[in-house]
């Protein structure tokens, strides 16, 4: 709707009331994937390999299978055969088939009547390999005589001649690239690289499956998308969607990387060879590390033109990133996000998906855009300093705005990154004084943001309140959001609106809570839902009144004659027709499906000041500022709570986390002690602004906020660490060690 | 006729075009035609583009495009 | 492995349960006692998601023997509430937002509670050292640390 029409004032949008499941989070009711117990349940464990790349010669579970209280034992062999493309990759990430692709690779699995005989008995199935010569980092993997680890992976998009474990190629652009150079000033050309980080959530990955012969099965499990969960399931073990029902628990954090499956199918096949019994599964954080889906690592060369007075004259990426032994690590989406904060008139981008001997990246918040940001923030800030000038202003001089188009070719409708870096400018964060070692960064971020399959049903009570089931499980407090938006549209109160997150018999297919879209695409879908309902109410009291529908409006929860001339009657509230419905024409309800459109982009701008220990080279961050548009924040305070987590993230990522591997391609850090993400003590609190561009595309202007918070912390913390010591550093992780060095280079 | 276009490295499967125009009344009809004049591209459109029209990502196939719109492809988006 | 047969008070309430020498107090909390509010997110001691009183010391109750509850008083999350009443830490963590997917909210409850019981005035840089040990993603600890506060504030004011 036109942007005008949106409205500003609002009784319940934008105020902080309690979560709905709060009462269970703090009182330990809420039920997580792990906390599911069935009668007759068994235990599974997970056989993996410890070896990068190895052939897998022979698998003998006949020691396992011989102990007391060993139910089935599964490998590739019990799985179908003749998967193609994405199926085919789940599949074999699922059961190594002939070869074991990473440290942690599944290669079998035992159902057991305890956890504790599973793993003993995980522990006696042996397996023979024969090893084979690995490779870990993208820029080894890329080189044309690396160990091929999967012929005839590449699809069409990869030109002939290419290294062998580039899978995936693209190139875009616009303008006049050579003459954009040649318009600027200044033209640096810089390579960065990003580690392979984890999302981190403190949950491990948990299901209980039940399978019968008659294929027919159900599924407990803590996952961003119940649906994925049944289409991924369904085509690696040859199932019929419908018949398999899959009910999401309560979330423990996901960003993006329970939106797959891992181990899920294991325990539906455990339970179909164990007469149909459930098999709980529950990852160790051990496994989730070495074999779950963390972000791909990155190897980009950025060059960048500018005039003196810091107009941008042309951009140049060109970005290898591997994602693991299959295709899809995030590199288009990190180059599209790349310079999309800028209005570049010459632009080129190339982008290499690469194959390495790590576990299949799955999406991490904004997949590929931290990375992108990483090198093009650094390089700008760079330059800024090379030609003296401010890199707020620089960012704002080069700002795109609505119309302009965006440097993945589209053009940006609403938008609000000048609102954002306005705000940004004017916070009193950028007028404290720094002190010795201390440094100041600033960095933008972008976010498409995502709207995808929606389906959702609202029912009338019988005593006027409302129960909206929606199928994007609940990860940020996106159930208050929902139900806040529906109570206002329904003219009743935030407390007479249950959100439930149901299973998938329970409405059409729900793509999951990923690409920012929950509070966006539901809550749109339930405003709709909303509105059929409010429709149908208004019919009633029309009916009772004796009057044409058209003549009724809704008006504070409660249908009334739309004008004098309509007739004289008393508002009939939504308690009233509900208490009646069963006699007035049956239940009332309303539904939406729809792959909603308008979701609107989303900026952000930080800030951060740190101190770097010119001893030791530790940064500590002294104070942190996350400005993002989040075009109307429907609940203020998890909308800020989006913003402090992904800045949360983002300073791990810059500062400490990474997977290491040794020179055997085994993962090292495999515990939360070793990947050591940010605790309470290393951050400062962490300031937000809210800016608000309302989204012309939902009916309260909401965008996604999920995500475009990751994005900024990598490269303004490195512009930071910059600011404080003269060193820059490009690749990330920003250690003690490396800092110390770089310090010790420049003397 | 409507414009679409592609990103750079698909210009190996057009004879060099950057932007191919198509009859079309929908999303679903500028793939097809695009296929149709350039056969090569059908493994790509397959594997999942996503569809720009005039600066918003169109998921509906059948969505219907006006002659002057702006169309990009891109590969497949996700998010997290 | 024969099984140990265990008495311990949980919660207040006297508990029996047979544990294999090789289980976790965690374990034995959630798979036999029935107690799931105590979450496993490591299973190493480092992310705080387990933390139970065991004879009033703060501990992850992973890095626990089953069979060391024996003749000791065990608390848990679900016992943090009296009766229908909650803790002020329990409602000023939802006033203040201050969980998003909760699932280490239980141990970060639990640790909070210990340490307004040995300082009742603690500083923003004190809580954050005694919670170091409970990871949390989600939130970057920003409303942890302001709920915190706000519970010990009303806890000062009410003592």
């Amino acid at each position: 709707m036109p942007k005008d029409e949106l409205k500003a004032e609002f009784r319940l949008v934008g105020t902080r009331p309690n979560r709905p499941d709060g009462l269970d989070k703090v009182t330990g009711r809420a039920r997580y994937g792990a906390d599911a117990t069935l009668p007759g349940m068994l235990w599974g464990a997970v056989v993996r390999s410890p070896h990068a790349h190895a052939k897998i010669v022979k698998i003998d579970a006949s020691k396992a299978l011989a102990l007391d209280g060993v139910k089935a034992v599964v490998t590739r062999a019990d799985l179908p055969t003749g998967l193609t493309g994405e199926d085919w990759n789940l599949q074999e990430n699922t059961l190594a088939g002939e070869k074991a692709l990473y440290d942690g690779h599944a290669v079998a699995a035992v159902a057991a009547t305890s956890r504790l005989l599973a793993e003993e008995a995980a522990r006696l199935v042996e397996v023979t390999y024969e090893v084979l010569p690995h490779v870990i980092d993208v820029d080894d993997a890329i080189r044309p005589d690396a160990p091929v680890i999967r012929e005839g992976a590449a699809d069409a998009s990869v030109p002939p001649g290419m290294p062998p474990n580039v899978v995936r190629y693209l190139d875009f652009g616009r303008g006049d690239i050579d003459a954009g150079f040649a318009a600027a000033d200044l033209v640096r050309e810089q390579t960065y690289k990003t580690e392979a980080t984890h999302q981190g959530y403190i949950e491990p990955h948990a299901c209980v499956g039940q399978l019968g012969a008659d294929g027919k099965g159900e599924m407990w499990v803590c996952t961003q998308g119940q649906w994925y969960i049944r289409k991924m399931c369904s085509a690696v073990l040859g199932l019929e969607a419908a018949q398999l029902r899959v009910t999401p628990s309560e979330i423990g954090g996901g960003f993006g990387g329970k939106t797959t499956i891992f181990m899920e199918p294991l325990s539906l096949a455990l339970s179909r060879k164990a007469g149909g019994r459930p098999v709980k599964i529950v990852m160790s954080r051990s496994e989730v590390l070495r074999a779950t889906g963390p972000t791909a690592s990155a190897s980009m060369d950025v060059k960048i033109g500018m005039k003196k007075d810091g107009t941008i004259t042309a951009g140049r990426a060109e970005f290898r990133m591997q994602g693991g032994a299959f295709p899809g690590s995030p590199v288009a989406e990190g180059l599209y996000c790349a310079f999309a904060p800028y209005a570049i008139p010459a632009l080129q981008h190339i982008g290499y998906d690469v194959l390495a001997n790590r576990p299949k990246c799955a999406a991490y918040r904004a997949p590929g855009s931290p990375m992108g940001a990483f090198a093009v923030e650094s390089l700008i800030d760079e330059m800024c300093r090379e030609l003296g000038l401010d890199p707020m202003a620089v960012r704002l001089k080069n700002a795109v705005r609505e119309g302009d188009t965006a440097s993945y070719g589209a053009t940006f409708g609403s938008i609000g990154l000048i609102e954002t870096l306005e705000a940004t400018a004017a916070h009193p964060n950028l007028a404290v004084p720094l002190g010795p070692n201390q440094g100041r960064g600033i960095a933008s971020g972008f976010w498409f943001n995502h709207a995808g399959e929606t389906s959702v049903t609202l029912a009338i009570g019988e005593d006027g309140t409302a129960t909206v089931s929606v199928g994007t499980p609940d990860i940020g407090g996106s159930r208050a959001s929902i139900a806040l938006m529906t109570a206002e549209t329904l003219g009743i109160r935030y407390e007479d609106v249950r959100v439930n997150i149901v299973e998938t018999g329970a409405l059409g297919v729900n793509e999951p809570t990923h690409g920012s879209r929950a509070t966006f695409a539901s809550g749109k879908a339930a405003v709709i839902a909303a509105e059929a309902a409010i429709r149908e109410m208004c019919n009633r009291a029309a009916a009772e009144w004796g009057i044409e529908p058209e003549a009724v409006e809704w008006v504070q929860g409660a249908a009334q004659p739309a004008g004098p001339n309509a007739g004289k009657f008393p508002p009939m509230s939504i308690a009233e027709i509900a208490s009646k419905m069963g006699g007035t024409g049956g239940p009332i309800s309303g539904h939406h499906e729809s792959v909603p459109d308008g979701f609107g982009a989303s900026f952000g701008a930080h800030v951060v000041d740190v101190e770097v220990d010119p001893e030791t080279g530790r940064t500590t961050v002294l104070r942190y500022l996350v400005v993002q548009d989040a075009g109307r924040a429907i609940h203020p305070a998890y909308v800020e709570g989006q913003y402090q987590g992904g800045a949360a993230q983002g300073i791990g990522w810059a500062l400490n986390e990474e997977y290491i591997y040794g020179k055997d391609g085994r993962l090292q850090n495999t515990v939360f002690l070793d990947y050591r993400i940010p605790v309470a003590s290393d951050l400062p609190p962490i300031d937000t602004v809210i800016v608000e561009v309302p989204n012309p595309g939902h009916p309260y202007g909401v965008r996604g906020v999920g995500e475009t918070g990751i994005t900024p912390p990598l490269p303004a913390i490195a512009n930071a660490i910059h600011a404080a010591t003269g060193v820059r550093l490009r690749h990330l992780p920003m250690t003690p060690p490396k800092i110390l060095a770089a310090m010790k280079t420049k003397g | 006729m409507v414009a679409v276009n592609l990103w750079s490295s698909l210009a190996r499967f057009t004879d060099g075009a950057r932007v191919v125009e198509v009859q079309a009344a929908t999303i679903a009809e500028a793939l097809q035609a695009l296929v149709a004049l350039h056969p090569g591209l059908e493994p790509i459109l397959k594997g999942g583009v996503s569809v720009v029209v005039n600066g918003e990502v169109m998921p509906n196939r059948h969505a219907t495009i006006a002659p002057d719109a702006e169309i990009f492809l891109l590969q497949a988006l996700k998010g997290g | 492995m024969s099984r140990i047969h265990v008495t311990t008070t949980v919660n207040g309430d006297t508990v029996e349960f047979l544990a294999d020498p090789r289980e976790t107090l965690l374990d034995c909390l959630r798979d036999h006692v029935g107690l799931t509010g105590s979450k496993e997110g490591c299973g190493t001691g480092d992310c705080g998601a387990c933390s139970v009183r065991l004879d009033g010391t703060l501990v992850c109750s992973c890095l626990v023997l089953g069979v060391e509850a024996q003749g000791r008083t065990v608390e848990t999350i679900e016992g943090m509430a009296t009766g229908g009443e909650l803790h002020p830490l329990q409602r000023k963590f939802i006033e203040h937002a201050a969980l998003q997917c909760g699932f280490c909210t239980p141990g970060i409850l639990v640790a909070a509670k210990a340490l307004l019981e040995k300082n009742a005035n603690p500083t923003d840089t004190e809580i954050r050292y005694w919670l170091a040990g409970n990871l949390c993603r989600c939130t970057g600890y920003d409303k942890i640390i302001r709920a915190v506060q706000d519970a010990a504030a009303e806890m000062r004011g009410a003592a």
